[in-house]
C-alpha cells in the first residue's frame, strides 16, 4: 500500500443546531467529492437507520472517508466524522469530537445561533479543533447572512468574515466549503512509529465479524494480527481486518496508521468491551497512559417496559440483547409489575433515548410496548447509614427508613428571544427551577441559565418550551449532581387497588397537582364498566384526589336491520378485540394507551 | 300425502326516500323516477333468475324495507310481489310487511297495497314531538302521521307496527312519555311497537356533526320507561327493542334471530341459506346494469360450526325468551356449557344472565337479565368464539 502522506489528511465533523443542516452539508461533501453519484445519493446518507431518517436526526456517530481533488491539483483524504445532535448523546458527540482535528460550524442564516450551536462549538473549541463557519440556507426569504456573521463573532468570537455563504439543500456554495477544509483546518500530527493508541469513538456489532471498533489513530499503527487491549476495559483481542470508511460500506486495507481513522475487527462479541472514549493500544508495546478524557457513561432515565402481549416477553429480551450489542449506554434488567407482568427497568441517556428504543422495539422487531413513567435516579439515604440509588418507584423504602433522598440537578441554559423571556422564566419556575442570570445575546436575543431538577424536565419540558416560545426557544444542559430534595412517592390506586406501574416519585409541593392530573387522565382513558369505578391518588396511604368512572348504564346495537347479521357481528368482534388489548387490574380492565397517556399531563 | 315445505323469508329492499334523515345509515337515497322504475325492473330480473333452486321451499314472511318503500308506486310494489307470487311457492298465510313512512302512503296507495295482499304495515314514526322529527331532519309531522295511520286501519290493516326512537336530540322524560301517550291513544291500537334509541353512526350527518344528546342517565330512563308504560298497555317485550300485542310478534324479523333461512333482493340485502350467508353488492349502479344476478352476490362466508354456535347464542339471546339448551344440542350435538364452559357462570355472576326452569325446576335455557338487555352488547361479545 502506497504511503499515505500525512499532510494530506483532514478529520472533521460538523457540529450544528439540530435542523440546521449538517446531515445534508455532510451529503452534498459526499456527493462532490465523487463518492457516490447524486443517483446512488439517498438523502441524508450517514443517517443510516431508517429512524435517523425519518425523524431527520443523527442517533449513531458515523463516519466517511472521500477523496477530494483540491484547486491546489492535489488529493486529500477527507474523513467526516458525523456526530449526534441530541444532548442525551452529548457524551457520544464529545468522543467524536476529540477524533477530529477541525470542525465545520453550521450556523442558519434565518436562525443565527441557537442553544446547542453554543454548546457544540465550545465542546468543540475545548477539543482544541480549528474551527470555521459556514451559513447555510442563504436562498431563504428569511435569511440574514450579514446579521448571523456578526453574531457568529460577537457571540463566539470566530472570524467569521469568509464564511462561505451555503444552500447545502440547493448544492450552493459547496467548493468554497470543501476548499476551506483543505486550507483552514490542520492536518493530523501524530508518529506511526511510537506506540500505538487510539481512540474508539464508536463501535457497532455485526454478526459475522463481531465488534467493529471505530477509531482514530493519534500515535502509532495497526494491521490484521497485531495483538490489541482496550485499556479500561482491559479487553485483549487480535486484530483480524482494518480498513476505513465508504459510504455504508466497509473497505479493508493493509494498515492504519497514525492520523488516520478507521475500523478495527477481532472477533470481539460484546460492544461492553469497547467503551466509547477509550483507548486502544498495542499489548505488546502499550503506549504509557491512555488518551484523556474517558468516562463511564451511566444511564440519566429509567422507565419499566413492557410487553403489550405478556406472551412475547423472550421476544423482548431478546430484542433488548441484540439492540445492546449496537448500543452500550442501553442499560436494561427484569422486574416484574403487578399490573403489568413480566417486563424489563431499562436506563437511557435521556428521554430521545427512550423514545428511540422504544420505536426501535416496536419497529424492527414488531412489539407492543406499554411503558411507565420514566424516572431519574434518586438517591435514597436511610437511617441505618445506607444508600440506594432508587430507580422504579415500587421499591421506595418505607418512609420510616429515609432520612433523606436527594435527586439529580442539571445546569441548563435555554436561549429564547426576549419577548419570550417571561413566559419562559414562569415555565422554569413552575418546574422548580433555580434562576441563576442571564446574559443578552444581542438585543433581542438572551441566554437564560437555571439549575433544575432533571425529573422535572424529562417528561415535557422539551415540548413546553417549545409551545410557550412558538418553537424559539432552544436548550441545552448538562448534569451538575445531587442535591437533597422532599420526594413522595405518589400512589394510584384504581378500585381500590394500588396499580404499581403508575406510581412515581415527585416533588411534595407538587404531588396535589400532578395526583389532581393524573386521575383525570385517567378517568378519561379507562372505560365504563359495569360498575364504578373509583381512581384516586395517594401519598403515604392518604388519599390526595379521586375520580371517579361512572358505571356502564347502557350498551346495545342499533336496529338490526334486513338481516345484515355480518356487520353486527363485527361490531361485537371489535369490542372484544378491544377488551384483548386491556390489561386486568382486579376486575377493572385498564387499556394499554392509560399507562402512556399518563407521561403527557401538561398537554391543554 | 302433503310433503313438508322448508320455511324460506324473503327481503325486499327498496333503497330509495324523500331525504336522508340526518342519523341514517342505511343504504338508502334520493332518487329521479326513472332511476326508480328501472330499479325496479332490475329487482324483478333479479327475483326472476335468482329463484331457481327454491323448490323445496315455501315463503312464510315477506318484507319490503328500505329506505322508504312508499315512495315508490304501489303499482311497482304489485310488480315485485307478483314476481315473487309466480317464482316461489307463498303460503296463503304468510306475514307481508311493507315500511312506510307518515306523509308518503296516502289512503289509495295503503286500499292498493291491502288489495295485493299486504297484511302488515310498519309505520316509521320515531316521535310525536314535531321539534324532534325535525331535528332529526324527518319530513313529516306528527299530524301526518295520525292521517296515515288512520287511513291504514280504514284500508283495513289490522297488524301495524309504529316505530318509536329514544335519546333524540332535545328529548326529555316528559316529551318522551308524551309521544307514548299520544300513541298509546290510537284507537284501534298499534299491535306491535319497535322501540330504539339512537345510535350516533360514522358516516352520517349527525356523526361529523353530532347534537346535544340526552345524557346517558336519561337515555337510560328513556329505555326503561318504554318497558314500563308498554306492558301496562298490554304490549310484551319478546325481542331486545320490539314489543307486541300477543299473537302479534313479528315472525319475520324473528327468523333472523333464530337464524332461519332468508333471501335478499336489491342492493346491499343479506341472505342465509343452508348456513352459508352473502349479501348483494351495494352499488346501485352495478347493479343495474348486471345481465347476469347470479354474480351480484358477494362477501360469501359458509358459517363453521363455531360461527353458527356464536350467531345461535348472540342472535337467540336478542329474544326474551332466551335460548333452549335443547335446541342448542339438536343442532349442534354438543351442550352449550361444553362450547362455553366459563362464560355463562361468569355472566350469570355479573347479573347479565339468568337461568329459565321449567315447572319441574329443570333448567331449559338461559336469558338476558334486565340489567343485561342494557348492556347486551357486553354479553353478546362474550360468546364469540373465533
Amino acid at each position: 500500500m502506497a504511503h499515505i502522506d500525512q499532510s494530506k489528511i483532514r478529520n472533521f465533523c460538523i457540529v450544528a443546531h439540530i435542523d440546521h443542516g449538517k446531515s445534508t452539508l455532510a451529503d452534498r461533501i459526499i456527493e462532490r467529492t465523487g463518492l457516490l453519484t447524486s443517483r446512488e445519493m439517498q438523502a441524508q446518507v450517514l443517517d443510516n437507520m431508517d429512524l435517523e431518517r425519518e425523524r431527520g436526526i443523527t442517533i449513531k456517530a458515523q463516519t466517511v472517508r472521500t477523496i477530494y481533488k483540491a484547486k491546489d491539483g492535489e488529493e486529500y483524504i477527507f474523513n467526516l466524522i458525523d456526530t449526534p445532535g441530541h444532548v442525551d448523546f452529548n457524551y457520544e458527540v464529545s468522543r467524536s469530537l476529540a477524533a477530529c482535528d477541525g470542525a465545520i460550524l453550521v450556523v442558519d442564516a434565518a436562525q443565527g445561533i441557537e442553544a446547542q450551536t453554543l454548546a457544540n462549538v465550545y465542546l468543540a473549541l475545548d477539543h482544541d479543533l480549528e474551527v470555521f463557519p459556514v451559513i447555510n440556507k442563504i436562498d431563504l426569504p428569511s435569511a440574514e447572512p450579514e446579521r448571523v456573521k456578526e453574531e457568529i463573532e460577537d457571540v463566539i468570537g470566530l472570524e467569521a468574515e469568509d464564511a462561505p455563504l451555503i444552500s447545502a439543500k440547493n448544492g450552493i456554495g459547496i467548493d468554497d466549503v470543501l476548499e476551506a477544509i483543505v486550507h483552514r483546518l490542520p492536518a493530523p500530527k501524530g508518529n506511526p512509529d511510537n506506540p500505538l493508541q487510539a481512540l474508539i469513538f464508536d463501535s457497532l456489532y455485526d454478526s459475522y465479524k463481531g465488534v467493529i471498533i471505530f477509531c482514530r489513530l493519534m500515535e502509532g499503527r495497526v494491521a490484521k494480527g497485531t495483538s490489541i487491549c482496550m485499556m479500561a476495559t482491559g479487553a485483549v483481542a487480535d486484530v483480524v481486518e482494518v480498513g476505513y470508511f465508504g459510504a455504508g460500506q466497509f473497505i479493508p486495507c493493509e494498515e492504519l496508521s497514525a492520523g488516520m481513522v478507521g475500523y478495527i475487527t477481532a472477533s470481539i462479541k460484546n460492544v461492553k468491551d469497547t467503551a466509547v472514549g477509550d483507548t486502544v493500544t498495542d499489548n505488546n508495546r502499550p503506549c504509557k497512559e491512555p488518551l484523556p478524557g474517558y468516562k463511564k457513561v451511566n444511564s440519566m432515565v429509567y422507565c419499566g417496559v413492557y410487553p403489550a402481549d405478556s406472551a412475547k416477553y423472550p421476544d423482548l429480551r431478546d430484542a433488548l440483547e441484540k439492540l445492546q450489542l449496537n448500543d452500550a449506554s442501553l442499560n436494561y434488567e427484569p422486574e416484574t409489575s403487578i399490573a403489568l407482568g413480566f417486563g424489563f427497568r431499562c436506563g437511557f441517556l435521556g428521554l430521545l433515548h427512550l423514545e428511540i428504543i422504544q420505536e426501535r422495539l416496536e419497529r424492527e422487531y414488531n412489539l407492543d410496548l406499554v411503558t411507565t413513567a420514566p424516572g431519574v435516579i434518586y438517591k435514597v439515604h436511610k437511617t441505618n447509614g445506607e444508600v440506594i440509588e432508587l430507580t422504579n418507584p415500587s421499591n421506595l423504602p418505607d418512609p420510616s427508613e429515609i432520612e433523606y433522598m436527594e435527586e439529580p440537578v442539571v445546569s441548563a441554559e435555554i436561549m429564547v428571544t426576549t419577548e419570550f423571556i417571561g413566559p419562559i422564566m414562569e415555565l422554569c419556575q413552575e418546574r422548580r427551577g433555580r434562576y441563576l442570570g442571564m446574559e443578552y445575546m444581542e438585543a433581542t436575543r438572551a441566554l437564560l441559565k437555571y439549575e433544575l431538577p432533571l425529573n422535572e424536565i424529562i417528561y415535557d419540558f422539551f415540548d413546553a418550551l417549545k409551545s410557550r416560545s412558538r418553537g424559539y426557544a432552544s436548550f441545552d444542559y448538562e448534569l451538575k449532581g445531587y442535591e437533597q430534595s422532599e420526594l413522595v412517592k405518589l400512589d394510584i390506586l384504581i378500585n381500590k387497588e394500588e396499580v404499581d406501574a403508575l406510581s412515581f416519585i415527585v416533588h411534595k409541593d407538587n404531588a396535589y397537582e400532578r395526583g389532581r392530573k393524573m386521575c383525570e387522565k385517567l378517568k378519561e382513558e379507562i372505560p365504563r364498566h359495569l360498575f364504578e369505578i373509583p381512581i384516586q391518588a395517594a401519598v403515604g396511604g392518604k388519599v390526595i384526589a379521586r375520580e371517579t368512572v361512572k358505571a356502564m348504564r347502557k350498551d346495545v346495537l342499533a336496529k338490526c336491520y334486513g338481516g345484515d347479521i355480518t356487520r353486527k357481528k363485527k361490531l361485537l368482534e371489535k369490542q372484544k378485540e378491544g377488551k384483548k388489548r386491556m390489561r386486568q387490574i382486579g376486575n377493572v380492565e385498564i387499556p394499554q394507551k392509560a399507562f402512556m397517556s399518563v407521561l403527557k399531563l401538561d398537554e391543554n | 300425502m302433503k310433503t313438508e315445505k322448508r320455511p324460506l323469508s324473503i327481503y325486499v329492499h327498496i333503497p330509495f326516500c324523500a331525504r336522508k334523515c340526518l342519523y341514517c345509515d342505511f343504504l338508502s337515497a334520493p332518487a329521479d323516477e326513472q332511476t326508480k322504475e328501472k330499479y325496479v325492473r332490475c329487482l324483478t330480473e333479479e327475483i326472476r333468475q335468482n329463484s331457481t333452486a327454491f323448490g323445496e321451499y315455501e315463503v312464510q314472511t315477506v318484507f319490503f324495507g328500505g329506505g322508504t318503500p312508499s315512495v315508490l308506486p304501489a303499482e311497482n310494489i304489485g310488480d315485485i310481489l307478483k314476481e315473487i307470487r309466480q317464482d316461489f311457492v307463498l303460503n296463503p298465510e304468510a306475514e307481508i310487511t311493507i315500511e312506510v313512512n307518515p306523509g308518503s302512503a296516502d289512503l289509495k296507495k295503503l286500499r292498493t297495497y291491502r288489495d295485493m295482499g299486504i297484511n302488515r304495515l310498519s309505520i316509521g314514526l320515531q316521535s310525536a314531538i314535531d321539534e324532534e322529527l325535525k331535528a332529526l331532519g324527518r319530513i313529516h309531522s306528527a299530524e301526518d302521521f295520525f292521517e296515515t295511520y288512520n287511513n291504514a286501519v280504514k284500508s283495513g290493516f289490522n297488524n301495524i307496527n309504529i316505530d318509536l326512537m329514544s335519546a333524540i336530540p332535545g328529548q326529555t322524560i316528559e316529551s318522551y312519555r308524551e309521544t307514548l301517550k299520544r300513541v298509546l291513544s290510537l284507537n284501534p291500537l298499534p299491535k306491535h311497537i319497535s322501540a330504539y334509541s339512537l345510535i350516533i353512526e360514522e358516516g352520517t350527518p349527525f356523526y361529523e356533526n353530532t347534537p346535544p344528546l340526552p345524557d346517558e342517565d336519561t337515555d337510560r330512563e328513556l329505555y326503561k320507561i318504554t318497558n314500563d308504560i308498554l306492558k301496562v298497555a298490554g304490549y310484551h317485550r319478546y325481542e331486545i327493542s320490539n314489543y307486541a300485542m300477543k299473537g302479534y310478534e313479528c315472525r319475520h324479523n324473528k327468523v333472523y334471530w333464530k337464524r332461519g333461512e332468508y333471501l335478499g333482493f336489491g342492493i346491499g340485502a343479506a341472505s342465509l341459506i343452508k348456513n352459508v350467508r352473502f349479501s348483494n353488492i351495494r352499488d346501485i349502479s352495478e347493479y343495474m346494469e348486471t345481465l347476469d344476478y347470479s354474480k351480484i352476490r358477494t362477501d360469501r362466508q359458509e358459517l363453521s360450526v363455531e360461527e353458527q354456535m356464536e350467531e345461535f347464542m348472540f342472535l337467540g339471546l336478542r329474544l326474551i325468551r332466551g335460548i333452549l339448551f335443547r335446541e342448542f344440542e339438536e343442532n349442534f350435538g354438543k351442550s352449550v356449557e361444553e362450547v362455553y364452559p366459563r362464560v355463562i357462570g361468569k355472566l350469570k355472576e355479573q347479573g347479565l344472565l339468568t337461568e329459565i326452569c321449567d315447572e319441574q325446576g329443570n333448567r331449559t335455557g338461559i336469558c338476558l337479565t334486565q340489567f343485561g338487555l342494557d348492556v347486551s352488547n357486553r354479553v353478546m361479545a362474550e360468546f364469540l368464539l373465533t
